[in-house]
Protein backbone atom coordinates (compact mmCIF):
# COMPACT_ATOMS: atom_id res chain seq x y z
CA UNK A 1 0.00 0.00 0.00
CA UNK A 2 1.71 3.42 -0.99
CA UNK A 3 1.38 6.60 0.67
CA UNK A 4 -0.62 7.71 -1.94
CA UNK A 5 -3.51 5.22 -0.74
CA UNK A 6 -2.74 5.80 2.63
CA UNK A 7 -3.06 9.19 2.93
CA UNK A 8 -6.54 8.84 1.09
CA UNK A 9 -7.85 6.10 3.34
CA UNK A 10 -6.72 8.23 6.61
CA UNK A 11 -7.95 11.48 5.00
CA UNK A 12 -11.48 9.77 4.14
CA UNK A 13 -11.87 7.42 7.74
CA UNK A 14 -11.11 10.62 9.69
CA UNK A 15 -13.21 12.83 8.35
CA UNK A 16 -16.51 10.77 8.70
CA UNK A 17 -15.07 9.83 12.00
CA UNK A 18 -14.52 13.57 12.99
CA UNK A 19 -17.88 14.29 11.97
CA UNK A 20 -19.48 11.40 13.31
CA UNK A 21 -18.16 11.48 16.89
CA UNK A 22 -18.33 15.26 16.60
CA UNK A 23 -21.81 15.66 16.42
CA UNK A 24 -22.72 13.40 19.42
CA UNK A 25 -21.65 15.37 22.40
CA UNK A 26 -23.15 18.99 20.67
CA UNK A 27 -26.89 17.28 19.75
CA UNK A 28 -26.78 15.67 23.60
CA UNK A 29 -25.99 18.94 25.06
CA UNK A 30 -28.43 21.23 23.30
CA UNK A 31 -31.32 19.00 23.86
CA UNK A 32 -30.47 19.12 27.57
CA UNK A 33 -29.92 23.26 27.35
CA UNK A 34 -33.72 23.36 25.38
CA UNK A 35 -35.54 20.46 27.57
CA UNK A 36 -34.19 22.75 30.55
CA UNK A 37 -35.11 26.03 29.26
CA UNK A 38 -38.77 24.46 28.24
CA UNK A 39 -38.91 23.44 32.02
CA UNK A 40 -38.25 27.34 33.24
CA UNK A 41 -40.20 28.97 30.62
CA UNK A 42 -43.27 26.96 32.03
CA UNK A 43 -42.01 27.70 35.88
CA UNK A 44 -41.89 32.03 35.00
CA UNK A 45 -43.27 32.58 31.74
CA UNK A 46 -42.82 36.00 32.56
CA UNK A 47 -39.10 36.06 32.03
CA UNK A 48 -39.08 34.60 28.27
CA UNK A 49 -37.08 37.13 27.09
CA UNK A 50 -34.06 36.15 29.55
CA UNK A 51 -34.20 32.90 28.96
CA UNK A 52 -34.76 32.61 25.31
CA UNK A 53 -31.42 35.10 24.44
CA UNK A 54 -29.41 32.94 27.48
CA UNK A 55 -31.01 30.12 25.60
CA UNK A 56 -30.00 31.15 22.35
CA UNK A 57 -26.61 32.42 23.44
CA UNK A 58 -25.94 28.82 24.93
CA UNK A 59 -26.66 26.89 21.94
CA UNK A 60 -24.65 29.23 20.10
CA UNK A 61 -21.72 28.08 21.84
CA UNK A 62 -22.79 24.32 22.08
CA UNK A 63 -23.34 24.53 18.12
CA UNK A 64 -19.62 26.04 17.84
CA UNK A 65 -18.28 22.67 18.83
CA UNK A 66 -20.02 20.47 16.17
CA UNK A 67 -18.72 23.72 14.09
CA UNK A 68 -15.25 23.01 14.52
CA UNK A 69 -15.52 19.55 14.08
CA UNK A 70 -17.43 20.07 10.91
CA UNK A 71 -14.64 22.73 9.87
CA UNK A 72 -11.78 19.95 9.97
CA UNK A 73 -13.96 17.43 8.24
CA UNK A 74 -14.16 19.52 5.41
CA UNK A 75 -10.80 20.24 5.61
CA UNK A 76 -9.68 16.68 5.40
CA UNK A 77 -12.17 16.79 2.28
CA UNK A 78 -11.46 19.49 0.50
CA UNK A 79 -8.35 21.49 1.41
CA UNK A 80 -5.91 18.47 2.40
CA UNK A 81 -2.32 19.50 2.69
CA UNK A 82 -1.12 16.11 2.99
CA UNK A 83 -3.58 15.06 0.08
CA UNK A 84 -2.44 18.15 -2.02
CA UNK A 85 1.36 17.19 -1.16
CA UNK A 86 1.11 13.42 -2.21
CA UNK A 87 -0.93 14.46 -5.37
CA UNK A 88 1.85 16.72 -6.40
CA UNK A 89 4.78 14.21 -5.98
CA UNK A 90 2.46 11.58 -7.93
CA UNK A 91 2.45 14.53 -10.94
CA UNK A 92 5.82 15.35 -10.43
CA UNK A 93 7.39 11.60 -11.15
CA UNK B 1 -14.65 22.31 -4.70
CA UNK B 2 -15.85 25.52 -4.15
CA UNK B 3 -15.68 26.79 -0.42
CA UNK B 4 -15.31 30.20 -0.15
CA UNK B 5 -16.71 33.75 -2.35
CA UNK B 6 -12.46 33.89 -2.46
CA UNK B 7 -12.20 31.36 -5.19
CA UNK B 8 -14.17 33.80 -7.36
CA UNK B 9 -11.52 35.97 -8.47
CA UNK B 10 -12.64 38.99 -11.03
CA UNK B 11 -8.98 40.56 -10.95
CA UNK B 12 -5.65 39.71 -10.34
CA UNK B 13 -2.57 41.59 -10.35
CA UNK B 14 0.60 40.30 -8.36
CA UNK B 15 -0.67 39.36 -5.12
CA UNK B 16 -3.76 42.22 -5.35
CA UNK B 17 -6.92 40.53 -6.08
CA UNK B 18 -10.24 41.84 -6.46
CA UNK B 19 -12.34 38.41 -5.28
CA UNK B 20 -16.48 37.96 -5.06
CA UNK B 21 -16.13 38.10 -0.84
CA UNK B 22 -14.17 41.72 -1.45
CA UNK B 23 -16.91 42.76 -4.31
CA UNK B 24 -19.77 41.78 -2.54
CA UNK B 25 -18.61 43.15 0.57
CA UNK B 26 -18.56 46.64 -1.13
CA UNK B 27 -21.47 46.25 -2.30
CA UNK B 28 -23.63 45.24 1.14
CA UNK B 29 -21.46 48.63 2.74
CA UNK B 30 -23.26 50.67 -0.31
CA UNK B 31 -26.48 49.29 0.14
CA UNK B 32 -26.67 49.78 3.74
CA UNK B 33 -24.51 53.37 3.50
CA UNK B 34 -26.76 54.47 0.97
CA UNK B 35 -30.09 53.30 2.02
CA UNK B 36 -29.79 54.84 5.29
CA UNK B 37 -29.03 58.03 3.90
CA UNK B 38 -31.57 57.94 1.66
CA UNK B 39 -34.14 57.18 4.50
CA UNK B 40 -32.64 59.47 6.68
CA UNK B 41 -32.54 63.00 4.52
CA UNK B 42 -35.97 64.00 5.64
CA UNK B 43 -36.30 62.83 9.19
CA UNK B 44 -39.61 63.69 10.94
CA UNK B 45 -40.56 64.02 14.38
CA UNK B 46 -43.62 64.12 14.66
CA UNK B 47 -46.53 61.68 14.22
CA UNK B 48 -46.20 61.33 10.24
CA UNK B 49 -43.22 59.45 9.36
CA UNK B 50 -42.21 57.63 6.36
CA UNK B 51 -42.39 53.26 6.23
CA UNK B 52 -38.97 53.04 6.42
CA UNK B 53 -37.82 55.58 8.92
CA UNK B 54 -40.03 53.73 10.73
CA UNK B 55 -38.21 50.04 9.74
CA UNK B 56 -35.27 51.99 10.79
CA UNK B 57 -35.98 53.10 14.08
CA UNK B 58 -37.50 49.84 14.82
CA UNK B 59 -33.90 48.01 14.50
CA UNK B 60 -32.37 51.11 15.94
CA UNK B 61 -34.62 50.52 19.44
CA UNK B 62 -34.62 47.39 19.22
CA UNK B 63 -30.73 46.88 19.32
CA UNK B 64 -30.14 49.70 21.80
CA UNK B 65 -32.89 47.49 23.89
CA UNK B 66 -31.13 44.44 23.38
CA UNK B 67 -27.80 45.95 24.21
CA UNK B 68 -29.04 47.59 27.53
CA UNK B 69 -30.67 44.12 28.77
CA UNK B 70 -27.01 42.97 28.31
CA UNK B 71 -26.29 44.75 31.30
CA UNK B 72 -24.47 48.08 29.62
CA UNK B 73 -25.56 51.71 31.17
CA UNK B 74 -25.43 53.62 28.64
CA UNK B 75 -26.49 52.10 24.96
CA UNK B 76 -25.74 54.50 22.51
CA UNK B 77 -21.99 54.96 23.25
CA UNK B 78 -21.94 51.21 22.23
CA UNK B 79 -24.78 51.49 19.32
CA UNK B 80 -22.35 52.18 16.69
CA UNK B 81 -19.81 49.00 16.75
CA UNK B 82 -22.31 46.61 18.28
CA UNK B 83 -25.66 47.42 15.79
CA UNK B 84 -23.06 47.55 12.60
CA UNK B 85 -21.51 44.28 13.81
CA UNK B 86 -25.48 42.82 13.50
CA UNK B 87 -26.39 44.65 10.67
CA UNK B 88 -23.67 43.30 8.23
CA UNK B 89 -23.99 40.12 9.58
CA UNK B 90 -27.67 39.94 8.87
CA UNK B 91 -27.84 41.65 5.84
CA UNK B 92 -25.37 39.62 4.71
CA UNK B 93 -26.95 36.65 5.14
CA UNK B 94 -30.30 37.97 4.08
CA UNK B 95 -28.98 38.80 0.46
CA UNK B 96 -28.77 35.16 -0.29
CA UNK B 97 -32.19 35.64 -1.75
CA UNK B 98 -30.71 37.76 -4.55
CA UNK B 99 -29.66 35.07 -7.10
CA UNK B 100 -25.64 34.62 -7.71
CA UNK B 101 -25.39 36.19 -4.57
CA UNK B 102 -22.89 34.89 -1.83
CA UNK B 103 -22.56 35.93 1.52
CA UNK B 104 -18.87 37.37 2.11
CA UNK B 105 -19.37 36.14 5.82
CA UNK B 106 -18.41 32.88 4.50
CA UNK B 107 -14.92 33.53 3.93
CA UNK B 108 -12.89 32.94 6.68
CA UNK B 109 -11.01 36.34 5.93
CA UNK B 110 -14.12 38.10 6.57
CA UNK B 111 -15.24 36.76 9.87
CA UNK B 112 -11.71 36.63 11.18
CA UNK B 113 -11.94 40.72 10.38
CA UNK B 114 -15.10 41.00 12.49
CA UNK B 115 -13.55 38.87 14.85
CA UNK B 116 -10.59 41.12 15.54
CA UNK B 117 -12.49 44.35 15.38
CA UNK B 118 -14.41 42.80 18.93
CA UNK B 119 -11.32 41.55 20.01
CA UNK B 120 -9.72 45.03 20.03
CA UNK B 121 -12.90 47.12 20.60
CA UNK B 122 -13.42 45.38 24.01
CA UNK B 123 -9.91 46.51 25.25
CA UNK B 124 -10.46 49.76 24.20
CA UNK B 125 -13.63 50.10 25.89
CA UNK B 126 -12.86 49.17 29.02
CA UNK B 127 -9.87 51.04 29.59
CA UNK B 128 -12.04 53.92 28.53
CA UNK B 129 -14.64 52.74 30.79
CA UNK B 130 -11.91 51.71 34.02
CA UNK B 131 -8.62 53.04 32.88
CA UNK B 132 -5.73 51.45 31.92
CA UNK B 133 -4.77 49.86 35.31
CA UNK B 134 -8.55 49.26 35.99
CA UNK B 135 -8.77 47.28 32.91
CA UNK B 136 -5.07 45.05 33.24
CA UNK B 137 -5.89 44.83 37.09
CA UNK B 138 -9.14 42.66 35.82
CA UNK B 139 -7.45 40.28 34.14
CA UNK B 140 -5.85 39.20 37.65
CA UNK B 141 -8.96 38.51 39.00
CA UNK B 142 -9.79 36.51 41.10
CA UNK B 143 -6.06 35.12 42.02
CA UNK B 144 -2.80 36.32 39.50
CA UNK B 145 -3.02 32.66 39.30
CA UNK B 146 -5.85 33.00 36.45
CA UNK B 147 -3.72 35.54 34.08
CA UNK B 148 -2.55 33.13 31.77
CA UNK B 149 -5.79 31.35 31.14
CA UNK B 150 -7.27 34.95 31.01
CA UNK B 151 -5.57 35.69 28.05
CA UNK B 152 -6.06 32.31 26.84
CA UNK B 153 -9.53 32.88 27.16
CA UNK B 154 -9.58 35.92 25.11
CA UNK B 155 -7.48 34.97 22.22
CA UNK B 156 -9.73 31.45 21.76
CA UNK B 157 -13.04 33.60 22.28
CA UNK B 158 -12.01 35.48 19.53
CA UNK B 159 -11.30 32.74 17.53
CA UNK B 160 -14.53 30.68 18.61
CA UNK B 161 -16.16 33.89 17.38
CA UNK B 162 -14.42 33.67 13.68
CA UNK B 163 -14.90 30.27 13.34
CA UNK B 164 -18.47 29.71 14.37
CA UNK B 165 -19.68 32.58 11.89
CA UNK B 166 -17.59 30.93 9.00
CA UNK B 167 -18.57 27.56 9.67
CA UNK B 168 -22.46 28.46 9.77
CA UNK B 169 -22.37 31.05 6.36
CA UNK B 170 -20.26 28.31 4.51
CA UNK B 171 -21.93 24.88 5.43
CA UNK B 172 -25.05 26.98 4.76
CA UNK B 173 -24.13 27.33 0.87
CA UNK B 174 -22.16 24.39 0.85
CA UNK B 175 -24.85 22.28 1.63
CA UNK B 176 -26.93 24.56 -0.82
CA UNK B 177 -24.35 23.81 -3.90
CA UNK B 178 -24.40 20.02 -3.24
CA UNK B 179 -27.95 19.66 -3.35
CA UNK B 180 -28.27 21.73 -5.91
CA UNK B 181 -26.49 18.82 -8.24
CA UNK B 182 -28.44 15.89 -6.60
CA UNK B 183 -32.39 17.43 -6.69
CA UNK B 184 -32.26 20.26 -8.18
CA UNK B 185 -35.97 21.87 -7.89
CA UNK B 186 -37.20 21.86 -4.67
CA UNK B 187 -34.73 20.82 -1.55
CA UNK B 188 -32.47 23.79 -2.21
CA UNK B 189 -35.22 26.41 -1.69
CA UNK B 190 -36.10 24.70 1.65
CA UNK B 191 -32.13 24.71 2.74
CA UNK B 192 -31.93 28.10 1.16
CA UNK B 193 -34.74 29.32 4.12
CA UNK B 194 -32.99 27.62 6.69
CA UNK B 195 -29.74 28.85 5.72
CA UNK B 196 -31.40 32.45 5.63
CA UNK B 197 -32.83 31.25 9.45
CA UNK B 198 -28.92 30.70 10.51
CA UNK B 199 -27.67 33.07 9.26
CA UNK B 200 -30.20 35.58 10.98
CA UNK B 201 -29.52 33.60 14.38
CA UNK B 202 -25.48 33.94 13.80
CA UNK B 203 -26.01 37.63 13.21
CA UNK B 204 -27.58 37.50 16.64
CA UNK B 205 -25.62 35.42 18.37
CA UNK B 206 -22.46 37.57 16.93
CA UNK B 207 -23.74 40.79 18.37
CA UNK B 208 -24.71 39.16 21.19
CA UNK B 209 -21.67 37.32 22.07
CA UNK B 210 -19.54 41.12 21.20
CA UNK B 211 -22.04 42.57 24.20
CA UNK B 212 -21.73 40.60 26.16
CA UNK B 213 -17.84 40.37 26.23
CA UNK B 214 -17.85 44.31 26.14
CA UNK B 215 -19.95 44.20 29.42
CA UNK B 216 -17.75 41.81 31.03
CA UNK B 217 -15.26 44.04 30.28
CA UNK B 218 -16.89 47.43 31.51
CA UNK B 219 -18.27 45.81 34.50
CA UNK B 220 -18.28 48.12 37.04
CA UNK B 221 -15.77 47.16 39.79
CA UNK B 222 -17.43 47.31 43.45
CA UNK B 223 -15.32 48.62 45.89
CA UNK B 224 -13.60 46.19 48.51
CA UNK B 225 -15.03 46.24 52.14
CA UNK B 226 -12.80 47.13 54.32
CA UNK B 227 -12.02 50.25 52.68
CA UNK B 228 -15.02 52.57 53.13
CA UNK B 229 -14.52 53.93 57.08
Amino acid sequence: MDSTTLVAIASIVTAGLTIALGSIGPALGEGRAVATALSSLAQQPDAATTITRTLFVGLAMIESIAIYCFVVSMILIFANPFWNHVIAQAAGK
Amino acid sequence: MHLSPDDIVFWRHGFLELNATIAYTWGLMLVLAVGSRLVTRRLSTGLERSRWQNLLEIVVTGIERQIAEVGLKRPEKYLGFLGTLFLFVATASLFTIVPGYEPPTGSLSTTAALAICVFVAVPLFGIEESGLGGYLRAYLKPTFIMLPFNIISELSRTLALAVRLFGNMMSGTMILAILLTITPFVFPIAMSALGLLTGMVQAYIFSILATVYIAAATRTREPRPGLEG
